[in-house]
């Protein structure tokens, strides 16, 4: 049995003992997991390691069967749908880049600025100059701003990855879970991104990225977290982690 | 920076769209009335309630075009709320026959005398009034469209499965107004009109005043539209009908916004209905037929999903084509005909006629402009003119 009165945590996001199957498969298995506010986190692992299936519990796109999964000390997520999250502060960017490919990359980011989301308040919306100058911001900042009127659908694969961050940073979350951003895109532009999460980090913001290229994430210098069939394998800097037998082993096969 | 409303509204199409709209009801009813019959410029009136009809379709297929172009839910089933908007005209025209029935009865309908009625079912009080009636044009297809749509779209039921129960949805009101003790007039439905506000429904100017009036409705109807789909919350409508899910992990609560483009579109539908019946001068369950529904996504599909302009020229195009085949002897293959065109539309022209003529349209447009804006800037010394090799 689980104790009924809320949990309280100092961290920006706290995981213990969370369980999802499907099916009978085991997707996550007793995985516990805690971030400090304002930290960085680099999530590895194998395909079918859970990585996915936990941004989807984080996000509330899945219902864990069991465990805790609270947010900014103690707001419990399993209680929430993606809506509500979302609202929260908990902002997404996917494995494969999601961007809204029949409208322009400026109502791309219009879409997604932090401001009223309700029915109401997007019919009589007007812009305003903050909003207007969020935009601008974020366009120079994922190098867009010239393509600012060409539809998201004719964007490079790269491209979108870095709209689907502008996103983010237009709605300007608390905790960014930001998976595989670097998918699909050239050595020079790796990098540039690994500098731009670093720079989003130090606004004080909490980030988790998952990925599975090794130099990104040795460049991106931070903590690194092993997931293997859904628990943690290993959890210290990219150095000791790969040092890691057991991950050596999951990642080279048994 | 964001436009104002009625300079983001009205582009040019847009313009124009309302332009011919105005134009054919103003001209048209002033033709019938003004010159005399067997002059060339007289449009009997016979052709001025075709059209009349065609407008209603229009109103309809905007409607459709509104929740499925923009928003992704293609509602197999918007002939339902047609039809209820149509009712509830009707049953203020029934009441406004008075004693002059065939049974002479003051205050039941003729239907309702002959099913032995006692007295008045309590859902026919109020529309001997017509701002009642007028009110619940809006207002019954609207609370059906609200509940509908609250228990689907919080279900999250999507695509086909709505499409699905859309046609559930008009399957069922068209069994239940088939019934005589449902107080509708059961498979007969209503008819035999008299007076709309005092004036005679066949009378030449009162066909000319609701023609013009639809014309009226569908110009609103579509500014409405407009504003709807050129405001923020378009964007956004946009963006559930592309990635839905993706706009809940932005904050956006998806059923809200359904929700309320949906009922938008009822009552909309609702007052085509509204409109249409006394033009035709009868309403009848078999408007509620499932198949009437999807001739209706048809109309759109054929004029340009997600245009609106080209949801009312299409309701347009394929009445029109259907009032030439299926009075002559092709009728009995005007189905047929129909399904091709569906087919025949999805294959060659995807976008429909408005879509393709813009796809064609916009980057001759975009070169003029551009080769515009060089030449201006070669004029005022911005760039150096090309030099031919």
């Amino acid at each position: 049995m689980s104790m009924l009165e809320t949990r309280s945590t100092p961290s920006m996001l706290y995981l213990d003992g969370v369980h999802v199957s499907f099916d009978g498969f085991h997707a996550i298995n007793n995985l516990s997991l805690t971030l400090a506010t304002g930290e960085m986190r680099a999530i590895i692992g194998p395909n079918g390691a859970g990585k996915t299936t936990m941004m989807d519990i984080i996000t509330g796109k899945t219902k864990p069967d069991q465990g805790e999964v609270l947010f900014d000390g103690s707001v419990d997520l399993t209680k929430l749908d993606e809506t509500q999250i979302a609202e929260l502060g908990i902002g997404r960017k996917f494995q494969k880049p999601t961007v809204f490919e029949s409208q322009t990359i400026e109502d791309n980011l219009l879409l997604a600025l932090n401001v009223d989301h309700r029915v109401r308040g997007t019919l009589f919306w007007r812009q305003s100059k903050a909003e207007a100058a969020t935009i601008e911001r974020v366009l120079e900042t994922i190098r867009l701003t010239d393509a600012r009127d060409r539809l998201a659908g004719s964007l490079s694969h790269g491209q979108k990855q870095w709209l689907e961050i502008g996103m983010l940073l237009a709605q300007d979350p608390k905790l960014l879970l930001v998976d595989e951003p670097v998918a699909g895109m050239t050595d020079v532009e790796t990098h540039q991104t690994a500098e731009l999460l670093k720079e989003i980090n130090r606004d004080h913001k909490t980030v988790v990225v998952v990925e599975h290229d090794m130099t990104f994430v040795r460049e991106l210098g931070v903590k690194v977290t092993c997931l293997h069939e859904g628990t943690v394998l290993a959890e210290g800097t990219i150095d000791q982690v790969s040092a890691n037998d057991r991950v050596v082993e999951v990642y080279l096969g048994r | 920076m964001t436009p104002h409303i009625l300079t983001r509204t009205l582009d040019r199409s847009a313009t124009i769209f309302l332009i011919i709209v105005a134009a054919v009801g103003i001209l048209l009813p002033l033709s019938n009335l003004l010159f005399p019959e067997g002059s060339a410029l007289h449009v009997p009136t016979y052709l001025m309630a075709l059209f009349g009809k065609y407008v209603c379709y229009a109103l309809l297929a905007l409607s459709i075009d509104l929740i499925w172009g923009y928003c992704g839910i293609l509602s197999l089933g918007h002939g339902a709320f047609f039809a209820l908007g149509g009712y509830a005209m009707g049953m203020y025209l029934m009441r406004q026959i008075g004693p002059r029935g065939v049974y002479g009865n003051p205050v039941l309908p003729d239907f309702m005398v002959f099913l032995n009625y006692q007295s008045l079912p309590w859902y026919w009080y109020g529309f001997d009034m017509f701002w009642f009636a007028a009110l619940m044009v809006i207002v019954v297809p609207g609370l059906l469209a609200f509940g509908f749509g609250w228990l689907a779209f919080r279900s999250r039921v999507t695509g086909v499965y709505l499409s699905i129960i859309t046609q559930a949805m008009t399957y069922a009101l068209l069994l239940a107004f088939f019934r005589n003790d449902f107080g509708f007039g059961g498979n007969n439905g209503l008819t035999d009109f008299k007076d709309i506000l005092g004036f005679n429904v066949q009378a030449d100017g009162a066909r000319a005043a609701l023609f013009a009036l639809s014309c009226l409705a569908l110009a609103l109807g579509f500014l409405i539209c407009r504003a709807v789909v050129t405001s923020k919350l378009g964007k956004v409508l946009i963006a559930i009908r592309d990635a839905e899910s993706r706009t809940r992990f932005l904050g956006y609560r998806v059923e809200s916004y359904k929700l309320f483009v949906f009922t938008l579109s009822a009552c909309m539908a609702g007052v085509a209905g509204a409109l249409y019946v006394p033009q035709v001068g009868i309403i009848n369950p078999g408007e509620f037929a499932p198949g009437n529904s999807i001739e209706a996504v048809i109309w759109v599909a054929v004029g340009g999903r997600g245009t609106l302009i080209g949801a009312a020229l299409g309701a347009v195009v394929v009445n029109y084509a259907k009032t030439v085949f299926t009075s002559g002897p092709l009728a009995p293959y005007w189905l047929f005909m129909l399904g091709a065109l569906f087919i025949l539309v999805t294959l060659l022209l995807p976008k429909g006629i408005i879509g393709t003529f813009n796809a064609w349209w916009e980057p001759w447009k975009t070169k003029r402009d551009n080769a515009n804006a060089e030449s201006a800037a070669r004029e005022d010394g911005v760039i150096e003119p090309k030099m031919a090799e």
